[in-house]
């Protein structure tokens, strides 16, 4: 068993990126994610792995210093919240078009524009469908625990340059800031030198003489092979999506209404389908943890079992449109959900779940 | 011409000079006349010349030069823009051995860029920026760009800079050098093979000061011409470039080995 | 056992760290823990409150609206939490400021005048560990000594010649809480 320690969601990831052998952390503070970078300075990495940390002059120029690090084949990293990921937005489609890898953090705050600093899934389009300009997708994981934003380091860089591509952790203020119980793997050294150049030989490391120089670069002028380039894309999303849907069920076996929940959503409502249980209600919970790809073939297989599904999200309700895409008009699909930072409560969602599909 | 005079002349024992392998095959995007393209062949033959293409890592910025990759035979990144000294910056801190440089327009250093453009120097980043300041955006066809002089006319200030109402050209080289993060600042042009020779001789001493670690960063400006945003001929442009662009950005080192002069 | 509780007082007042020792002490008996606490410029100077849950299984939501126990520390989180105190369950309070005294029937309440006792040791900075132990006493879930070593792991290293008051806090606060209903 790994070391125990009672973590912070932000700090847990920080200290994963650390024993996962990760080479740069580029951030810039912001509530409610600032712990990342503080314990990363606290913890000073550079002399327990050599891991590079930098705190940017804005989000614009950390997303641009990973890709930077990324495009030399680096496994580069940055974190912020809701306002800071718009600023990277530019790089982060920059970085999928160039096919880079990276890992960026998502602790979701409350919008739009500054908002406020509590917790919220309001960014759930903008994670899943691109976000910045151009047709492009992340692999994006929501964690809904501390031990999950420790683990999904590795995972989440594991993908990203499995697929060469940017992935993003979708977190939210409750999972940053609340401390749980959280083992932590042994540290594994960063790559060598050379190990990288053998894994990434596509990277900018410094052209020998026996090979082609590597360009990164997301242009291309002409637009029929910039159309191949998104076809390559295109294949590549789908190839994700055949591959590496990820979620998890609680008490869905015997469910005849299912809520489907991410992040620390599905927390509160995994404490709703007790509560709904114990009142008679057979109740389920699906958690996707990729959130693209979105597990749409599980969705539809338990819209065949369920008679409702009941979203719950911290927004107005987005991922709900991904639902009733996937249920294609089997059954009816309601969302339940809380906005600007406010966070339901486990009866509440009962109540929705009654109110809304159950009728009473 | 004749073809007997032409062999006499294209012969094996009058080649005095050779295209740097370091340049690639592909012709330059760059109108005739335009400083770019020999600004980008003394840098390619001074990393040539010190054997540091296995070692090199470029970035490429967007501006006319976004596509420096396609000329230039080293290891390049093409970043977003004005954010190359924030890539630059990745690949230093994380490749440290590694020769790295920007290259980067006005628009793009001194506007879109300013702030990485500052924080890198003020961090004291171990890279060099090679900053073409031609006075204009020459990409998006001639629009005004922080340097461009007051009463110079392009399309954005089609009856001059009034500098009442756009401010004024920003000389990013002085301000640069105020920054105790910096190494090596200097100020050049490639319009005669005299200031050629010069500015390749900075380069060669920004690389040197880069391999040998010295403290800092390495700051290039070239003073450039853009005869097509200008809408001036080649020779125009460069009598125009001494006349009006020298005054205001008067050539020479500003600092040299942390010192400023 | 799943123990849901409620601290809650001043920005200050040491609620996020009781809380923390708290979840560390759950941690060493192996048990699952949660601590999640108010977050944001309400904690500089205004109300401070972190939720803390200890089981015995995987723990579902760390936010809740129904606490098995509220250790209440201030007027302001008096009036807002002693209705959330599920029935049967425990509230336990310091007197010192209080205006309005907590008034269900259907919960046991607890008094315990840290303030004024740690101001009588002298030692205002472990007011939080005479109310913890009071806590202990009327809800022995974690061991005294399991505190200890919770105590230990979350205070830095620096901080550990201060072990011996916290024990002696933790001790007194055992003593003093008494029953108010
Ligand atoms: C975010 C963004 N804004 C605007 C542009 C359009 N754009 C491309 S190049 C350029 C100006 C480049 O000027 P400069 O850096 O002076 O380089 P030059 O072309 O003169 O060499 C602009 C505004 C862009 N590519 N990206
Ligand atoms: S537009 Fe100006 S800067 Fe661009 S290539 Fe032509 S002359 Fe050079």
């Amino acid at each position: 068993m790994g070391e125990l320690k009672l973590m912070k969601g932000n700090e847990a990831i920080a200290e994963a990126a650390i024993r996962a052998g990760v080479d740069a952390y580029f951030g810039y503070p912001i509530t409610p994610q600032s712990e990342v970078i503080e314990y990363f300075m606290a913890e000073k990495p550079h002399e327990r792995t050599g891991m590079v940390v930098l705190q940017a002059e804005s989000e614009v120029a950390a997303i641009n210093m990973v890709y930077g690090a990324a495009a030399s084949g680096k496994k580069a990293m940055t974190s912020s919240s809701s306002p800071g990921i718009s600023l990277k937005m530019e790089g982060i489609s920059y970085m999928a078009g160039a096919e880079l890898p990276g890992v960026i953090l998502n602790v979701v705050r409350g919008g739009p524009g500054l908002g406020t600093i509590q917790p919220s899934q309001a960014d759930y389009f903008q994670a899943t469908k691109g976000g910045g300009h151009g047709d492009y997708r992340l692999i994006v994981l929501a964690p809904s625990s501390v031990q999950e934003m420790a683990d999904f380091v590795k995972l989440a860089f594991d993908l990203s340059f499995k697929y060469r591509n940017p992935v993003m952790i979708l977190s939210d203020g409750v999972i940053g800031q609340m401390m749980e119980k959280v083992e932590l793997s042994a540290p594994v050294p960063r790559r060598t030198e050379e190990e990288l150049i053998r894994e990434c030989p596509w990277a900018t490391t410094g052209k020998p003489a026996g090979r082609e120089r590597n360009i990164i670069t997301s242009l291309n002028l002409d637009p029929a092979k910039q159309e191949q380039h998104n076809i390559h894309l295109q294949e590549k999303y789908r190839q994700i999506e055949a591959s590496e849907v990820r979620f998890e069920k609680f008490h869905c076996d015997d469910a005849e209404y299912l809520i489907m929940a991410y992040g620390s959503s599905a927390r509160i409502s995994q404490k709703s389908v007790q509560i709904a249980r114990a009142k008679g209600i057979k109740a389920g919970l699906l958690r996707p943890i990729t959130l693209f790809p979105f597990p749409k073939d599980e969705v539809n297989k338990l819209a065949g079992q369920v008679k409702g599904i009941l979203n719950v999200e911290m927004n107005a309700g987005q991922m709900v449109e991904d639902i009733r895409l996937a249920v294609a008009g089997k059954i009816p699909v309601e969302h339940h959900g809380r906005m600007g930072g406010m966070i339901p409560s486990p009866e509440e969602i009962v109540t929705a779940l009654e109110k809304k599909l159950i009728g009473g | 011409m004749d073809e007997k005079l032409y062999k006499e002349i294209v012969s094996e024992e009058n080649l005095v000079y050779t295209k740097t392998s370091l340049l690639t095959d592909k012709v330059l995007s760059y109108c005739p006349g335009c400083g770019h393209g020999t600004a980008h062949r003394i840098l390619m033959e001074v990393i040539d010349e010190m054997g540091l293409q296995k070692d090199t890592i470029g970035i490429a910025p967007v501006g006319c030069s976004v596509l420096a990759y396609e000329f230039m035979n080293v290891d390049m990144q093409q970043a977003a823009h004005g954010r190359a000294p924030a890539l630059a910056t990745g690949i230093k801190r994380t490749w440290p051995n590694k020769f790295v440089f920007t290259y980067q327009g006005d628009g793009d250093l001194a506007a879109i860029g300013t702030a990485e453009t500052i924080h890198a120097c003020n961090r004291g980043e171990n890279f060099l920026i090679v900053f073409i300041n031609n006075g204009i955006y020459g990409m998006t066809g001639g629009q005004m760009a922080p340097t461009t002089l007051p009463g110079m006319k392009t399309s954005t200030s089609p009856y001059g800079r009034d500098t009442l109402l756009m401010g004024f050209p920003l000389k990013m080289t002085e301000l640069v050098a105020e920054l105790p993060g910096t190494y090596f600042v200097t100020r050049q042009a490639v319009h005669t093979p005299a200031n050629v020779r010069k500015t390749k001789k900075a380069i060669r001493m920004a690389v040197e000061n880069q391999v040998s670690k010295k403290p800092g960063l390495s700051f290039i400006e070239i003073v450039s011409n853009c005869n097509s945003g200008w809408k001036m001929t080649p020779t125009q442009a460069n009598q125009w470039m001494v006349d009006n662009m020298f005054p205001y950005y008067p050539l020479g080192d500003i600092k040299v080995d942390g010192n400023k002069l | 056992m799943t123990e849901e509780i409620i601290i809650a007082g001043f920005g200050g007042q040491g609620v996020l760290s009781m809380g923390k020792i708290l979840a560390y002490s759950g941690i060493m008996q192996d048990q699952e823990v949660s601590w999640m606490p108010s977050y944001g410029p309400e904690m500089r100077g205004g109300t401070a409150n972190v939720t803390v849950i200890l089981s015995d299984e995987r723990i579902s939501s760390p936010i809740l609206t129904r606490y098995d126990t509220a250790i209440i520390l201030n007027q302001q989180s008096m009036d807002k939490f002693e209705p959330m105190v599920k029935p049967g369950g425990t509230l336990i309070y310091d007197g010192n400021g209080i205006t309005r005294h907590p008034e269900r029937k259907d919960i046991k309440i607890y008094r315990i005048d840290a303030a004024d006792e740690a101001a009588r040791m002298g030692l205002a900075k472990i007011f939080n560990m005479i109310v913890l132990g009071g806590y202990l006493k009327v809800k022995p879930l974690v061991s005294l000594e399991n505190v200890i070593q919770g105590l230990k792991k979350s205070l830095p290293a620096r901080y550990h010649h201060l072990i011996p008051d916290n024990e002696k806090a933790l001790h007194r606060g055992m003593e003093i809480i008494a029953e108010a209903n």
